[in-house]
């Protein structure tokens, strides 16, 4: 098998009906790939990750599934029944595109696979596709992924169009030794509202896989948009997503991830704020076990005034999982009146787990409200004691207690269903190891 | 014995004795007040009775009906029959009222027995509305922002949906106003009766006004020193606690 950089580069992604635009950010971000150097541990932004275990040369796009697979996997994308529409994609092949309502086609809305938006909306494409990426540390494989991305999804909202329902885009892997580069675009304009839940999830426990997400979240003024992040790779996955958010004048944006699989993932997650007004929330919900290692990688950039970001990243640790929750919040001289939280809390269930905090601010405005707080602790001796005294049994207190934890993120999804769904998740992974 | 019997017990925390051959004998039925100055061991005998591990029992028994609860973890203690009041109930983010009640109940089922939803929410309801508790508070994680008197509303809620045969208030009345110590205090007497015990722990004659007790212990330095009918508990106020000092310091 070739190695997946030789791969790319003898076989790109790209097709014949390539615009020529798009063939010229594809040779950008493979040269980006090419030239940029790995990963070192004294990087700063890498700083606390092993980025030893960084392998991503065993990997390469693999073919279709067959169809049995397809169908199986089809049934499994299920975690939210009331949807706008659904895409699945399965090692970044297309199984199902269930597009929206003719009601919501006749109101403009977009949703449609990144190779149908390029061929039906080049203009659009050309303005929002692969343009943007985070400066988090990962310019490299953002580059690989600009270089490789074919699956993904688009969805445009005009002016003042509100969809009620999510649209669940989900991305699975399947195949022995995958390369995934799922995309995801959004672009809501003026107040418009959507939800999007984008889901990853591999087909089985043992498939080994990369990944490298992209997702683009453009909220135009007043618009409205709930981005939900659902990521369950089994423990054989190597994984990068490199989320970013762009926010106009009162714009409203919530950022929701769940972070529960992969054996190392990287997740790299900047808001900028660019409209007075805005409020943008980044929320994540972090599961480790055994040698799992999650690497989170924050920036709230206020470009604006009068604007508020709130950052919340709760980790909860077992055995020997590491996490790393490094974030950094900017605010412009001229940004006045911001308000700019983020909090990074780490419940270590075991003593051998290791949590690393590095939280940072540079203000450069004088009139502003920013606050950031991490910690680290394991569970309140005195509140288990106080569970026990009505007579639930030391593992069934502790269980409630890490899921009252977790409920401070799991409450905000804002859909009882997705939120069930999402407890269960948890359950699975967690109820063996502590019952 | 139809009892809690507690017998001579010594008790230390890091290498400070705290209880000096405490013993009381509470029968059921009855409903015990146990008073004295602040620092003279009353919360560490709640906290003991229960199984906190924080403290090291040098020796003594202490029994629910001829049976030893000393040295059991908390949970055994309360199936037991031990139910404590506390004077600082602790705030449990993420966990509701409700669910934490029925996780209470269900632990105490035999194997295989599941509880019934709609019979287990109607007879929540019942409580809290005897208790003047907002119905909506069954979702609200447990006292997470709660006011003082909320907290001990729902200690008392929990302790009748948990039917104790002994019960140790630890401090109920402390942030209490006067209406919430009248329902707190209400919802005590409506569970007095033969088969259950009360132990009422304070440090001021008041809640004694609402939940009248058949005896009244004052303790000092580490034991009981004096006991008496309820008037005993308006003679300490009257008194103050340094009558209590001055009469049986020397003898401690």
């Amino acid at each position: 098998m070739n190695t997946l950089s030789e791969n790319t580069m003898n076989n790109p992604a790209k097709t014949a009906a390539e615009p020529g635009w798009l063939a010229e950010r594809r040779a950008e971000g493979l040269a980006q790939f090419k030239t940029l150097p790995a990963p070192a541990p004294n990087d700063e932004l890498w700083r606390f990750a092993s980025v030893g275990r960084l392998k991503i040369d065993d990997y390469a796009p693999t073919g279709a599934p067959d169809a049995a697979t397809a169908e199986a996997l089809l049934e499994r994308s299920n975690l939210v029944s009331e949807r706008a529409g659904r895409s699945v994609y399965v090692d970044d092949h297309a199984v199902c595109f269930e597009g929206i309502s003719e009601a919501l086609k006749a109101q403009g809305v977009l949703y449609l696979p990144i190779e149908a938006a390029l061929q039906s909306h080049p203009e659009l494409m050309e303005r929002y596709f692969l343009k943007e990426s985070t400066e988090l540390g990962s310019a490299k494989f953002f580059g690989l992924h600009a270089a490789s991305t074919r699956a993904g999804s688009v969805l445009y909202v005009p002016k003042g169009v509100e969809i009620e329902q999510p649209l669940v885009n989900y991305y699975w892997t399947s195949t022995q030794g995958t390369a995934v580069f799922p995309h995801t675009l959004i672009i809501a304009e003026a107040n418009a509202k959507a939800s999007v839940v984008d889901v990853f999830f591999s087909e089985t426990k043992e498939n080994e896989a990369l990944n490298i997400a992209v997702s683009n979240l453009h909220a135009a003024d007043g618009a409205q948009v709930f981005r939900k992040v659902v990521q369950d790779w089994n423990e054989q996955t190597t994984s990068f997503q490199l989320d970013t958010t762009i926010a106009g004048r009162d714009a409203r944006v919530k950022n929701l991830a769940v972070n529960i699989g992969a054996e190392r993932a990287r997740y790299e997650n900047q808001t900028r704020i660019e409209g007075p007004g805005a409020n943008v929330k980044m929320y994540s919900l972090t599961v480790a076990e055994e040698k799992q290692e999650f690497d989170q990688r924050t920036f709230q950039t206020h470009n604006a005034p009068n604007a508020v970001s709130d950052l919340l990243y709760k980790n909860a640790l077992l055995d020997n999982s590491r996490t790393i929750f490094s974030g950094l919040i900017k605010v412009a001289e001229g940004a006045q009146q911001t308000d700019a939280y983020q909090t990074n809390r780490n419940l270590l269930l075991d003593p051998t787990a290791e949590a690393n905090a590095l939280p940072g601010l540079e203000i450069l405005a004088n009139d502003v409200r920013c606050s950031h707080g991490a910690t680290t602790g394991n569970l309140d001796a005195d509140e288990l004691f106080y569970m026990m005294q009505r007579g639930i049994p030391r593992r069934a207190a502790m269980q409630l207690m890490v899921f009252g934890f977790f409920e401070e993120v799991i409450e905000k999804v804002d859909s009882e269903e997705l939120a069930e769904n999402l407890r269960q998740l948890i359950h699975k992974k967690f109820d063996a190891k502590i019952a | 014995m139809n009892a809690l019997e507690i017998k001579n017990l010594n008790v230390s925390i890091e290498g400070q004795s705290i209880l000096k051959d405490f013993s009381l004998t509470i029968p059921k039925g009855e409903v015990h007040a146990l008073m004295g100055p602040n620092g003279t061991g009353k919360s560490t005998l709640a906290k003991v009775m229960a199984g906190h591990e924080d403290y090291q029992v040098e020796s003594g028994t202490v029994t629910l009906d001829g049976e030893n609860i000393l040295g059991e973890e908390p949970d055994v203690i309360a199936h037991a029959g031990l139910f404590l009041a506390f004077q600082y109930p602790l705030e449990i983010p993420g966990v509701s009222i409700a669910n934490f009640i029925r996780a209470a109940r269900a632990a105490r089922l035999p194997n295989g027995e599941t509880i019934n939803a709609v019979e287990y929410y109607k007879e929540l309801y019942e409580k809290m509305d005897a208790l003047k508790m907002d119905r909506k508070f069954t979702a609200r994680s447990l006292n997470d922002g709660f006011s003082g008197g909320e907290k001990k509303r729902c200690e008392i809620l929990q302790m009748s949906m948990l039917d104790p045969a002994y019960c140790v208030m630890d401090e109920t009345d402390s942030g209490l106003d006067i209406d919430a110590l009248k329902t707190v205090s209400e919802g005590v007497n409506l569970m007095r009766g033969p088969e259950r015990g009360f132990l009422v722990i304070t440090h001021y004659q008041r809640l004694l006004d609402y939940i009248v007790p058949d005896v009244v212990h004052v303790m000092f330095d580490g034991r009981i020193v004096h006991s008496g009918p309820a008037e005993l508990a308006h003679e300490l106020e009257a008194k103050g606690y340094d009558w209590v000092k001055e009469s049986f310091a020397t003898t401690a």
